[in-house]
């Protein structure tokens, strides 16, 4: 099925394939937090289907689609891969793999990586066998990532790492870690490696910090005297800062993404209407009609610049936009879902189970991967030339 | 359906354009029609069409280059940067889309649309909104043909038009004419809008048309109306990109040159995140500009939400743009000697024309299923 070029081939051979291998169960367009399949060595499938469609998708190299065949992927091309997003979508099927892995470190290492790192780390990914987490911030370093302080010496034989993360999500769930480390003090962006740590290595601990939607998912993360081989590190010693800047394009697109997701599939109005009475307050349509608009403009621009990419224009900087648009964009979206749902929503559980936390939930969204204000300033700088 | 990047040959269509406009129809071409009292410069329109641009919908068996919606889209952006004015929508776009749904196409209509030599109208508004739903004109049937009777407003293009498309209502439903704009009955007044633009009141009283004045067939106006309609605000859509563009370019460029305490405001951040959310939007606007062109050439059937998306987004991205541009620019923006008036005016006419916000984010939202 993999070898076939034409898009609409395709399309025949893939639509009879998900007929064959995509179970019933997993065709539920579910696309919250509770049925994502994060994968790893200590991952609880919830179900078996959820078991056997990751195993199937994987077997495919569908669980990263673009990814090339010998890293585990199925090496499709753009016309290609709208189909695959598109035969998905038509039946409704869950993606059968997140992951901090698929999202930001294996685009790193395909773009960064040596052959040896991609055979070694790119594989597992794909197969939701090791699950990653993102230690990037520090408690002194939000904003101003270049600040960061984490101590990594060279030892000769190995690094030793020590130092404190913050915000780190999944820690506690996490296999490995790709951190962000010093090691030279004397240039703040020209002193940054990049680095891969086992998170059972000896001297590595977590403790989980709870939010204010009352999950607990992210922690802080400690290195004590944490011993790491040398060949752990991507790209060059001191210049992980180019990694690190292009890991965060990948986040940044995926975290908008992520937030239009639902909102190019499913149609804001007709999902407030279940609870509004056919959604006639005025003020409730009017600005629900403003977010369909947007909604449906930003999920295009996602598309728009996946096609640019293609076309090798590249997104760059340009990703800031989006991160900025989709995530202020989901925000008022979970406003109007709140707003619609009235008293009932304000409750943790009942009828709008899970509504309220995962509004509370969105407003991460704007800080998560670089604060809107963050991504205004990149834009204003790097895309508009604006001085200062 | 294609990718959402310009070919090859848009990309080439848009510099050869970008080329001509920025030499033969700067905005000072605009204002010095405005200030000799015209509303439309002939020589330039005969240019733009041995350009091809006038035929840029019409098939190539009747002269035109047929190169499609979204090309038509390229052009029209182009031209807003600018604030050219040419009655290329009108005539080019709304025109020729009408007359290329009937299969007679109206003897050699299409062939003096491309060549430039018939220019046309759309008269639709009878209100202060667009509604062609609520048309009242009336087209009284005697013997074989029709008597017209009744007001149209914000005809745009309707005074120098030499014919016009009439929407009027027969017995229940609705029927689009196309007659000449000096026949009998009609009286034309020309409106005096804030941009510049011809425009014109009309007054038809008791004009004579007979069944061959009837483009398509009668009692199904829509028919042959909603593709040029849509034709229409598409490219709208797309002259207000253009325009919400050339109001942001000269924003920007201020931004880097005007010193207030000792430093270009360029610096300021709250200037820099304003300007910088302001391109966001006119990126993301720029995705269902080219949605719907593409949409429009590929599957005309179902572009309704398509081209709604793109009207709604650009009617609000080109306010957004040239409110920023007037405030950013400070006292200067208020004068008339300065350009960024010119283009406040444009967005707010071009807001209304075909449907504004409102009307095209309520059937997106009808669409959606609200
Ligand atoms: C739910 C969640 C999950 C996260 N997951 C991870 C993770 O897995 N791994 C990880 O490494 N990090 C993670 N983060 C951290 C995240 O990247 C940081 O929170 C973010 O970069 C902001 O840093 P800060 O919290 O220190 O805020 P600060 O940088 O202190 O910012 C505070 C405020 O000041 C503003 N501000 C700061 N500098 C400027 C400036 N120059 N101009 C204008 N305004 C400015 C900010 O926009 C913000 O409004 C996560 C955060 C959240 C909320």
């Amino acid at each position: 099925m993999l070898d076939i070029q034409d898009p609409e081939q395709f399309r025949s051979a893939l639509r009879a394939w998900l007929e064959e291998n995509c179970p019933e169960e997993m065709r539920d367009g579910a696309a919250d937090e509770t049925t994502i399949c994060w994968g790893g060595k200590n991952w609880k499938f919830s179900s078996e289907a959820q078991k056997i469609w990751l195993e199937r998708a994987a077997a495919e190299g569908l669980t990263v689609p673009t990814w090339p065949r010998e890293y585990g992927g199925a090496g499709l091309d753009r016309a290609r891969e709208k189909v695959f997003q598109e035969e998905m979508a038509r039946i409704n099927a869950r993606t059968p793999l997140q992951s901090f892995g698929i999202w930001m470190l294996g685009p790193a290492l395909l773009h960064f990586g040596t052959h040896e790192q991609k055979l070694e780390y790119l594989p597992p990914i794909a197969r939701g066998e090791i699950r990653w987490c993102q230690g990037y911030s520090e408690p002194g370093a939000g904003s101003d990532l270049a600040g960061l302080q984490t101590k990594c010496e060279d030892m000769g034989d190995r690094w030793l790492v020590n130092g404190q993360k913050v915000w780190t999500s999944y820690a506690d769930k996490a296999d490995w870690i790709f951190a962000l480390v010093r090691t030279d003090k004397e240039s703040k962006h020209k002193g940054i490696s990049f680095l891969l740590i086992d998170m059972t290595s000896d001297g590595v601990s977590t403790r989980p910090i709870k939010l204010i939607s009352g999950a607990s998912p992210f922690c802080e993360t400690f290195f004590d005297n944490v011993k790491v081989p040398k060949h752990h590190v991507v790209g060059e010693v001191n210049r992980g800062w180019d990694v690190a800047k292009y890991l965060l394009t990948h986040e940044r697109e995926m975290i908008s993404g992520s937030g239009m997701f639902a909102g190019v599939s499913r149609s804001l109005g007709a999902v407030l209407a279940d609870d509004s009475d056919g959604l006639t307050e005025p003020t409730l349509r009017a600005k629900a009609m403003e977010a369909e608009v947007d909604a449906l403009a930003v999920g295009l621009t996602l598309e728009r610049y996946k096609d640019q990419a293609e076309a090798g224009g590249g997104v760059g900087d340009a990703s800031a936009m989006l991160k900025y648009m989709g995530t202020e964009l989901n925000k008022r979206r979970h406003e109007l879902l709140m707003a619609a749902g009235g008293s009932d929503a304000l409750e943790w559980d009942g009828t709008h189970a899970g509504r309220a936390g995962d509004w509370l939930r969105t407003k991460a969204n704007s800080i998560e991967g670089g604060t809107s204000e963050v991504m205004l300033s990149i834009v204003s700088r790097r895309v508009l030339g604006l001085p200062g | 359906m294609a990718t959402l990047v310009k070919t090859e040959e848009e990309t080439m269509l848009a510099d050869a354009a970008r080329g001509f406009l920025d030499d033969a129809a700067p905005v000072t071409h605009l204002r010095g029609l405005r200030d000799a009292g015209e509303t439309h410069d002939p020589a330039l329109w005969k240019e733009m069409a041995q350009m091809g641009w006038a035929g840029i919908l019409v098939p190539e068996e009747q002269g035109g280059s047929d190169m499609g919606h979204a090309a038509a889209g390229v052009l029209a952006h182009e031209m807003g940067k600018t604030l050219a004015t040419s009655p290329f929508l009108s005539s080019a776009v709304i025109a020729a889309t009408a007359l290329r749904q009937v299969s007679d196409a109206r003897g050699d209509a299409l062939q003096r649309i491309a060549s430039g030599e018939a220019i046309y109208a759309l008269a639709v508004d009878e209100g202060n909104k667009f509604a062609p739903d609520a048309t009242a004109m009336t087209a009284e049937r005697v013997g074989n043909g029709f008597r017209l009777t009744g007001d149209k407003t914000f005809v745009v293009d309707g005074a120098l038009a030499d014919r016009l498309l009439v929407l009027a209502r027969t017995e229940e439903a609705l029927t689009l004419f196309d007659i000449p704009a000096d026949r009998d009955g009609i009286t034309r007044s020309a409106q005096n809008m804030i941009d510049a633009r011809d425009s014109a009141r009309i007054r038809f009283d008791g004009v004579e048309a007979t069944g061959d004045d009837v483009v398509g067939q009668v009692d199904h106006a829509m028919d042959v109306l909603k593709p040029a309609l849509e034709a229409g605000q598409a490219a709208l859509a797309a002259e207000m990109s253009g325009l919400a563009a050339g109001a942001f370019g000269m924003t920007v460029e201020y931004l880097k040159e005007r010193k207030q305490f000792g430093i270009a405001i360029g610096n300021f951040q709250a200037l820099q995140h304003r300007a910088a959310h302001l391109w966001c939007e006119t990126e993301v606007t720029a995705s269902a500009i080219l949605h719907a062109g593409r949409k429009l050439d590929e599957d005309p059937a179902n572009a309704t939400l398509a081209v709604s998306l793109a009207k709604a987004r650009a009617t609000s991205t080109a306010q957004l743009a040239v409110m920023e541009g007037v405030q950013m620019h400070g006292g200067i923006g208020m004068t008339d000697a300065f350009d960024m008036g010119f283009y406040m005016k444009r967005a707010r006419v071009s807001a209304e024309w075909l449907g504004d916000y409102g009307y095209h984010a309520g059937q997106v939202a009808r669409l959606r299923g609200f």
